[in-house]
């Protein structure tokens, strides 16, 4: 098989190696930086959304290194985008509505519903 | 132009005969991201209930997350990175049409499975041992006759720390614990299945089955081990950082 890659036709796109190196010592220094981060910077509740940062940028180096997806066509952008718009309409949904909810106690309700109907036939 | 089509129907593998090397190439890969874009809703489920408990029972779920290892988590982080780092490898290996190599890191993927798998046991009987694994207390059973007596599914051990179903174990811990589980669990599902793939390949690349021209299996597998270690990329951080 010849190596020459400027001739030869190739069914993907071919990577440096160097490149995949870069990537994965990239994906160490920041496996250390968050491990570090999350021992030392303490931001309160937005300590999560740091560690999530750094976690999406290391997802993105390997969707866009490691799985090609930075040398492939628009129809499977549109195949990797698709389910994370939909997390994110989820996710944004839930977290719009749940901590505007008023707090609902079940049991409240259950207990003084028989005080709600006896007060709604005393009126009648 | 006729020649030319002919001569790529010819290069290609040898089971393929309704399309060109080309064509089957790219739908087969296309239809392995549309399987990892289910895979993305599915584990997405499973963080987004994760993130609704945790906002409600913020206290409790750092208090639990303080039961894992960070040092162990950060293990299998390196681990899973260094295996898909291998598996990118193994697909420029087999574009070259390098088969030997392709085998060879094929096998370090794998390996890489193996070690992540043996940590997490690793983990599991350490919660086993701190009572920190759900009992499943099911009764008196019996069954056609056979009385089975008093059945219970992982009972906490003597001199336990925690116990599951005492009073002392809070529904929030239960819930931490039930999320922890399902979700690495889950993971874990994957990544033997991603094994199970990868030595699928490994077998052809034995066998000198890949090209410049064919390499699909190479390429197809990697990218469902590259999805094993996405997922754990965000679980780390999730589940053993955030305290």
């Amino acid at each position: 098989m010849s190596s020459n890659e400027h001739t030869e036709h190739h069914l993907g796109h071919i990577v440096p190696f160097k490149v995949y190196l870069n990537i994965f010592i990239a994906l160490i220094v920041l496996t250390v930086v968050t491990v570090l981060v999350s021992q030392t910077v303490d931001l309160g509740k937005w300590n999560i959304l740091l560690a999530m940062i750094i976690a999406t940028a290391k997802a993105l180096l390997v969707i866009l290194y490691f799985m090609h997806l930075k040398f492939e066509d628009v129809l499977t952008w549109v195949y990797a985008i698709f389910p994370v718009a939909l997390l994110i309409l989820l996710m944004g949904g839930i977290f719009i509505d749940n901590p505007l909810r008023m707090d609902i106690q079940p049991a409240e309700v259950t207990d003084t519903l028989p005080e709600l109907i006896a007060a709604q036939e005393a009126k009648q | 132009m006729s020649s030319v089509a002919e001569k790529e129907v010819v290069s290609g593998p040898p089971h393929v005969h309704h399309m060109d090397s080309n064509t089957a190439y790219h739908a087969a890969k296309l239809g392995m991201w549309l399987f990892l874009a289910t895979e993305i809703l599915l584990f997405g489920v499973l963080f987004t209930s994760f993130a609704i408990y945790r906002y409600e029972f913020m206290d409790d779920f750092q208090r639990a997350a303080l039961q894992l290892d960070w040092k162990l988590g950060g293990l299998n982080t390196l681990i899973l990175i260094f295996s898909s780092f291998t598996a990118a490898l193994a697909v420029d290996a087999a574009q070259h049409g390098n088969n030997k190599r392709v085998s060879k890191l094929i096998l370090v993927t794998i390996a890489c499975g193996l070690i992540f798998l043996g940590i997490k046991y690793i983990e599991y009987s350490h919660k086993a041992h701190l009572g920190l694994f759900p009992t499943f207390d099911l009764g008196e059973w019996s069954f056609f006759g056979i009385d089975f007596g008093y059945v219970k599914l992982f009972p906490c051990p003597e001199g336990a720390e925690f116990c599951w179903n005492s009073a002392e174990f809070s529904r929030d811990f239960k819930m931490y614990f039930g999320l922890y589980y399902s979700m690495t669990m889950l993971h874990a599902l994957h990544v033997i299945i991603g094994m199970g793939l990868l030595i699928w390949v490994w077998t052809k690349s034995r066998k000198n089955r890949f090209s410049s021209e064919y390499y699909t299996p190479v390429e197809v597998g990697a990218l469902y081990w590259h999805l094993v270690d996405l997922i754990w990329i965000y679980l780390f951080p999730l589940l053993y950082l955030v305290d």
